[in-house]
Formats: structure tokens, sequence, C-alpha cells
């Protein structure tokens, strides 16, 4: 090989045994750190599983039946949907405060389409789908190409967007009736399916749809890896050949596209369309549920199923403490609890070494 | 090849040259004029003190700046990188100093960033799939190439491997991919003492397997030792390029610095 540096000759006899590792050595709270440190959607499922025996055993049977357990997927179910988007620009270490109001609005859109201007509802659909991936568009080209932080672009939206629904709808609620009767397209995901006792609702599905289909473009694909790549050193990301404007751009016009997917799963939720839900704190819960979910608030690391069960472990919480009748108060606590912990978690999975 | 005292004069056509290079960050000029030429099948390492434009210059050739001036040939046709991802697809690699590796990411995923492949069939064209025990056995064969199998999990992230070893992963990805010329920049400079002797092996493969290579160090004795010739950079420009067998590292220092005048001969290298 190369020639060898007068200084470097003791090299040979030196002790070459350093790069070993010594498995057995090693504690099992360093194994367990390296095992969530791999599976990032580790925690938030023990967490989840723990969270159902702990109520089960509090509640007694009637937690366990098939209806519950059903009736907490309807329930977080928007909030499942809205935190996969969120997820998207979480894992580019950024944030989108805008979301929640970005799917209100693509619902009156859809609403006011199909009923107050009378287009065909699959149309009207279209338009709000559009309406939503164009919000995100515009979150997407300011932080790309303006280089402004994430944080202020979508603070801006988030109001911007959020006076121009109340402003367009002139606050006026499109009713559960007239849509029902004029556009049941809209109701689509309201649709529900019993098996016994359980109650799976064409929402619930498409939550679970959306985050597996979500699951396989992160992990399998180009772009998805893009995408981790982008949020763990963008500048490392640029240098390795990703465009990484291009992946911001898509990343936060997606979000607006499956906001605005939310939205027509809302509408069968909640039956009527209403401008005032652009009040709710749907984006603070869609943080929530990515929070506890694992994914780590400085991008780059996460699996979007922990997001699921982040949305999951919120609704089992709040639907236990129900149960149980308790303030709903508690639950408010016990979330802020789960966000600081699952935070405290991330921290020490990231400070895992060779 | 015909050498004579401190200037060479290479026989045959370089592969890569710049004329002209001129590049201004606001006031400062970071490139005045620069000169640069690369042979086949060498190391040609790039020495400057601090602020002399060596990374301007690494720049401009690899696509990371566009120079606002002059002329980049590579075997003689004129190109003018406008990002790195230019730069790679006409053949020419870079190990950045910062490795540009992303640490949460596996290394075969790392290997392969910006340019993935894809399965074949449906599963790639329609699902976009990435074939990843392709990338996994290509990723395993080139570092095997390279004597870097200490690693044992081609799956496991780039942050749980030493620094050396990142090292090795980023010199294998620009081994693999580089068809033309390999840019290193100062890729001992965080290393330890075994690990830069790992790296400057790795250095001489690479060299073995006919890739010419940019080399940009401030380790004289590692410069001293792998490269066939030393292009000396001072203020924005081609100083000269000298023979590593026929100066001292204290003259090539003193020439950085200008603490010494090139000879005349030297200049029109």
């Amino acid at each position: 090989m190369s020639q060898i540096q007068e200084f470097e000759k003791v090299l040979s006899s030196s002790d070459t045994s350093v790069a070993a590792f010594d498995e057995h050595g090693k504690s099992f709270v360093k194994r367990a750190q390296h095992f969530l440190h791999s599976t990032p959607a580790a925690v938030p499922l023990i967490v989840l599983v723990l969270s159902i025996i702990i109520f089960g055993i509090a509640i007694g049977g009637r937690f366990f039946s098939s209806y519950t357990l059903t009736l907490i997927l309807q329930q977080i179910a928007i909030v499942g949907i809205l935190g996969a988007a969120q997820t998207l620009v979480i894992l580019t270490a950024g944030i989108d405060l805008s979301i929640g109001v970005i799917m209100v609005i693509s619902a009156v859109i859809m609403g006011n389409c199909a009923i107050t201007y009378g287009m065909p509802t699959i149309l009207a659909v279209i338009v709000g789908l559009a309406a939503g991936g164009a919000c995100g568009l515009l979150n997407g080209l300011l932080v790309a190409y303006m280089k402004l932080p994430p944080f202020i672009v979508t603070l801006g939206t988030w109001n911007i967007v959020m006076a121009t629904n109340f402003i367009y709808s002139a606050n006026e609620t499109i009713r559960d009736a007239d849509v029902d009767a004029q556009a049941p397209l809209l109701h689509l995901f309201a649709m529900s399916f019993r098996v016994g006792s359980a109650v799976l609702t064409a929402g619930v599905i498409a939550t679970v749809v959306l985050v597996g289909v979500l699951w396989y473009v992160l992990n399998h694909t180009a772009w998805g890896r893009h995408v981790y790549a982008v949020g763990d050193d963008q500048e490392a990301a640029k240098l390795s050949g990703i465009q990484t404007k291009k992946v911001l751009i898509t990343v936060y016009a997606l979000a607006g596209l499956i906001a605005a997917f939310a939205a027509w799963v809302s509408i069968g939720r909640n039956g009527s369309i209403s401008p005032s839900a652009a009040v709710t704190d749907y984006n603070l819960q869609a943080i929530t549920a990515t929070v506890i979910g694992g994914i780590s608030l400085f991008g780059g690391r996460g699996s979007i199923l922990g997001t699921l069960f982040g949305a999951m472990i919120v609704g089992v919480v709040s639907m236990g403490l129900n149960m149980l009748g308790a303030d709903p108060q508690w639950k408010v606590l016990l979330t802020g609890v789960l966000i600081i912990g699952a935070v405290a978690v991330d921290q020490w999975i990231r400070k895992v070494s060779a | 090849m015909d050498q004579k005292g401190f200037g060479i004069i290479m026989t045959q056509e370089p592969i890569l040259t710049a004329r002209g290079l001129t590049k201004r960050y606001g006031r400062v000029t970071a490139l005045d004029n620069a000169d640069f030429d690369l042979y086949p099948g060498e190391i040609l390492a790039v020495i400057g003190d601090n602020g002399a434009g060596k990374s301007s210059l690494i720049k401009a050739i690899s696509g990371a700046a566009v120079p606002d001036e002059g002329e980049i040939r590579l075997e003689g046709k004129p190109v003018a990188f406008k990002s790195p991802m230019e730069a790679r697809e006409a053949g020419i690699e870079t190990v950045y100093q910062n490795l540009a590796l992303s640490p949460a990411l596996s290394i075969a995923d790392n290997m392969f960033l910006g340019r993935e492949i894809r399965k074949p069939g449906p599963l790639g064209s329609w699902l976009r799939m990435l074939d990843r025990p392709a990338m996994e056995k290509r990723a395993r064969d080139k570092l095997t190439e390279l004597g870097l199998m200490t690693i044992q999990n081609i799956s496991q992230a780039v942050e749980t491997l030493s620094g050396g070893q990142r090292q090795g992963v980023a010199v294998a990805r620009a081994a693999a991919f580089g068809s033309k010329v390999v840019i290193m920049d100062e890729p001992t400079a965080a290393l330890g003492v075994k690990e830069s002797r790992r790296v400057l092996e790795l250095i001489l493969d690479v060299k073995k397997r006919g890739l010419p290579i940019v080399l940009i160090s401030h380790n004289m004795p590692h410069v001293f030792e792998v490269a066939d010739r030393i292009h000396i950079h001072r203020l924005g420009r081609r100083l000269c390029v000298v023979d590593p067998k026929q100066i001292s590292m204290s003259d090539a220092v003193a020439l950085m610095t200008g603490a010494k005048k090139p000879p005349e001969d030297a200049l029109a290298a």
C-alpha cells in the first residue's frame, strides 16, 4: 500500500480491537435504545397498548367492546389524516400551522360548489382538493424559494386562509339535510359497515389506507427517502444531488391536498359544513398526534405509523377518561404530559451511538 | 512525462481544464482569473492558505457554484455546471468535507441518494418502488472492493458509524459513481491517525482504478505522500504547479504563503 510515514510505523503493533462490539456486555437499556432507534414507531405502539390495558382494567369489559374501540377510531379519523399531512412537513424539519384551516376552507369550497353553485358533486370535490393543494403549494413556494421559516410562512397563511374562509363563506353553515339532498357524495365517508358490534366508517378505512400508502411512499420510493434526507440535513441533501426545493414544494403541496381530503372526510363525520369550524384547534391536535407518535420536530426521524398510533393514544385517553366520568381537563393535562414525555424520549433515542 | 525542476510539462491531454475562472462574492474576489489542469490517472493536490480560493475553485469545478467568468472543459468539451447534479451526471464526483451524508438513512440509501435504483417492471415504473436488494448488493460490493466491509450491516444508519467509516462510505459512493473525476475536500481533516491511513490507502485504491483525483488538503505529509503533482493556489489564482518529489514541504508552504516566489519556469505549467 502507500508509503507509511515515520510516525505511523508504530501503528502495526497497535491494538486492533478498537472496533469490536461486545453485544453481550451491552446493558438492557442500551439495547432498548438501539431497538427504539431503528424502530421509531415502537414507542407510541407500546404506549398505545399500555393505555388500552390500563383503561381496560380501570373500566372493565365495557371498554374492550369492539363498539367502543371502533368508536375511538371514528373519532380520530380526521386528526389522523391531518396528522399524516403534518408528519410529511415535520419530517422535513418544518411545521405547518395552516393545515387545519386549509381543511375547513376546502370543505366550505366543496359545499358551496356542490350546493350553492350546483356543480356536479365530483367536480366540487375536485375543486376543493385543488384549492387545498394550491394553499399548500403557496406554503411550499414561500418556504423553498423565499427561504422563510416554515413557522412564519404557515402562521401567515393560517391567518390569511382563516380570514378568507370567513369572508368568502359569510360564515354561513350548509345544513346536513341540504348536503344529503343535493350532494350525497360529500357524505361518502360517513358510510358505515357493521361487523358484529364493531362499526367501521369509510372515513376510518380511508385514514388507515392513507397512512399505509404514505408509509410505503416514505420508505420505499426515492421521493420518500429524499423527504427524510432533506429533514435530516438539507445542505448535505443538496450536495448529494437532491433537488431540495422540489422536495419541499411537493411536501407542502401534498400536505395541503391531504388536508383537503380530510375536509371531505370531515363533511361525512360532521354532516353539515360550518366555516366556524376554523376556530377549532384541529391543527394543534394534528401536531400533538405527530409528536406523541414519535416524529422528531427536528426533522428526518420517525415513522408515519407512529402518527396514527399517536392519534389513537389521544383517542383512547379521551374516551377512557370520558367513560370514567373524569373532568375533561384531565384529558388536556394528560395530553400535555404525553407530549413532553414523547419529546424527551425522542431526545434520548437521538443520543444513540455506535 | 517530461519533468524538469519546478514546472511540470505533461505530454498527455488534460481530462479537466479550467481557464480564467473568476468568481466574486459582493466585493470579495474569491477566484481571480484562475487556471486548473487535471491529467488522466493522476492525483493532483490543491493546496493554499485559508482564503486563497481553494474552495471556490473546487465549487466551480464540482458544480456547487457557478463562476462569473471563465471556461471549464471536460475531455476537451466545454461544460457549464449549474448544480452538483449536473457535474455528477458528467462523471465528476465530489466527497465534501462535511461528507454530504444523511445520518438517519442507511448506508445503502446514502450511497444511492439522488440516483436510486427502481425495481424493474410495473413495481418500479408505476409504484416507483426502490430496488433495495439491488442497491444493497451494489453498495456492499463497492465497500468490499475498497476493503471497507468491517461494516456488518449495510442497512444500518450512517449515524451509528465511526468518523472513518463514514468517510469510507462517502469515498465509496464517489468511487462507485465517478466515471471521470473524483474530487476530495479535506478527506483526512477530521480523522485519527489510523483512520487517515485507511483513507489515504482508499485514495490510492481509487487512483489504481484509473480515476484521476483532485485532493484538497491542509495536511502536508498526506499531500506529499499521495500526490503526483501539487497545484499551489494563492490570492484567488494558480500560483504554480510543483512536483512533490522535487520540492520540500517547507518550500511548498513558503510558496503557498507568499514567503517565496516561484521560479519563472513553474508559472507556465
